[in-house]
């Protein structure tokens, strides 16, 4: 009989840690934005049909970056869990938080419990009503969630991005010049030009009534990069 | 984490997702299999129920539209409740039965819709939202037996084939797509006699909105359940249309100035007709 190999917790939490941190930065990056109307998602993403950035509730939305197969799957759960609560409650007791909460249970859960930890770092994105602050929450793969004020980035070059929003981003920006920001930021990341067809746009604007999340089309994109140019 | 194809965990259906796991929020009442009792019978009976409920295809799309009244027995129990409700951007449903169970239903309907909208990232297509209805009106069927029906009417925007669509079911949540105009409830049956002489294709969004309240207005009077406009407390009927641009709601403000025509036109005809009877009888002595 074989003798059971002996590993101890620390090399073993090291170690997956490790794993998931390799995962996550052979991905692309995500960056949330608050400007004055509402809260810009930006997601450097080829695919046309496969979405990083998703709407949760009438007020959140979500980001993934990562694994898509398991950040998908985490989005999915987000809207049961929100569509459920929202109905045996209010739709108004939907709250950021709690969903943001939720998610770090489960990654952390299975961080700490399954053999491979998740591939994935995630942003959970609340616009606010009326004068209250937007909130803001990034949870990475072993669970540990974090608010943030005004900017947040996620994904493979996560850190160089929060260096470069640090000293570029202050707040009342508008629509198009968040816009413009996030995209100098991913430029200077990066280093190449970034196209418009390579960009997911979201926005969760705080004017409209009901579901606040909308989609930037391929046409809204276009005319924005051009008008800036 | 579990496969989708694994038929145990619920797809993009809210309605599924809820009887799996929380199916004490379905909008149904507990029946058990004796049925109901003959008091809880007449109890459910005296619950409020809403009225009168119609639609009708124009131009651009399909009009819907309900009165605000409801009752319980021969008492008005409200008379502002809401029977048209937005289902998402493009459609609506109006509902007529025990007001409790319709609201709810109304209310899963439109999360039903948005759920696999978000689920999918695209919305269900205008028949594949009619069957889901369909699905949940069939859910009620234990309800139905015992004559609580909840019946709705279902409008919609086509974008596939550029037009409006009514659909109306029966309690087996048998579905039925409407060609012009369809009114159920109380006085369904007047409001579809007024629809029956006013209809015609084509006919314009103001057109519609004429013709959809001089029969919610012809239901009221011919039918104690429903409600007419209520000029003293500023209480409307709800109009909604579903066209290319989405769906939009009628403001209260047009739709008190159609009553007030169509009102101050009949308050006209029957002093008319008064002067008129008077002449006669003055001719005849």
């Amino acid at each position: 009989m074989a003798l059971p190999y002996y590993v101890s917790p620390e090399q073993m939490m090291h170690d997956k840690a490790e794993y998931a941190r390799k995962g996550i930065a052979r991905g692309k990056s995500i960056i949330v934005l608050e400007y004055a109307g509402g809260m810009l998602l930006v997601a450097e993403n080829p695919s046309a049909s496969l979405n990083k950035i998703s709407e949760i509730y009438d007020r959140i939305a979500f980001a993934g970056a990562g694994r898509y197969s398991e950040f998908e799957n985490l989005r999915k759960a987000g809207i049961r869990y929100a569509d459920l609560k929202g109905f045996a409650y209010d739709r108004e007791d939907v709250t950021a938080k709690s969903l943001a909460n939720a998610y770090s249970q489960t990654i952390g859960n299975i961080f700490s419990e399954a053999m491979k930890p998740l591939e994935v770092e995630i942003l959970v994105v609340e616009v606010a009503d009326g004068a209250l602050p937007n909130e803001l929450y990034r949870i990475t793969f072993d669970g540990s969630i974090g608010d943030e004020r005004g900017f947040a980035a996620i994904g493979g070059q996560a850190e160089e991005l929060r260096l470069h929003l640090k000293d570029s981003y202050e707040p009342g920006l508008d629509q198009q010049a968040a816009l413009r920001l996030a995209i100098q930021a991913l430029e200077a990341v990066g280093s190449v030009k970034v196209k418009p067809q390579s960009l997911e746009v979201a926005v969760l604007e705080r004017s409209r009534t009901g579901r606040k999340f909308r989609r930037l089309s391929q046409d809204d994109l276009s005319a924005i990069c051009t008008n800036t140019e | 984490m579990h496969s989708f194809f694994d038929s145990m965990v619920p797809g993009s259906s809210f309605f599924d997702l809820l009887r799996q796991n929380r199916s004490d929020l379905l909008p149904q009442i507990r029946i058990s299999r004796e049925g109901l009792s003959p008091a809880e019978t007449r109890e459910l009976k005296e619950s409020p129920h809403g009225t009168t409920i119609l639609a009708l295809k124009y131009r651009d799309g399909a009009m819907i539209a309900g009165d605000r009244q409801a009752t319980e027995g021969f008492q008005v129990s409200s008379r502002r409740i809401e029977k048209v409700y937005k289902a998402d951007d493009y459609s609506a449903i109006a509902i007529a039965g025990v007001a409790g169970p319709c609201i709810e239903m109304a209310k899963l309907f439109e999360v039903e819709l948005t759920h696999y909208e978000k689920l999918e990232g695209v919305p269900l297509s205008l028949e594949g939202k009619a069957n889901k209805l369909s699905q949940m009106v069939k859910a009620n069927l234990p309800m139905a037996m015992q004559g609580l029906v909840v019946v709705p009417i279902f409008v919609g925007y086509d974008a596939r084939s550029g037009g409006g669509k009514i659909f109306k079911y029966d309690v087996t949540g048998g579905r039925y797509e409407e060609t012009d105009y369809y009114a159920t409830g109380s006085g369904g049956k007047d409001a579809r006699s007024t629809m029956k002489k006013l209809y015609r294709d084509g006919m314009t969004e103001g057109e519609a909105i004429a013709v959809g309240l001089e029969a919610l207005i012809d239901a009221a009077e011919e039918d104690v359940g429903t409600g007419g406009p209520d000029f003293i407390r500023g209480v409307f009927p709800t109009v909604k249309l579903a066209a290319m641009a989405g769906l939009q709601d009628v403001p209260e403000v047009r739709i008190r100035e159609v009553c007030q025509a169509i009102i101050d036109r009949r308050r006209l005809a029957e002093r008319g007709a008064s002067a008129e009877s008077d002449t006669q009888a003055g001719g005849v002595s």
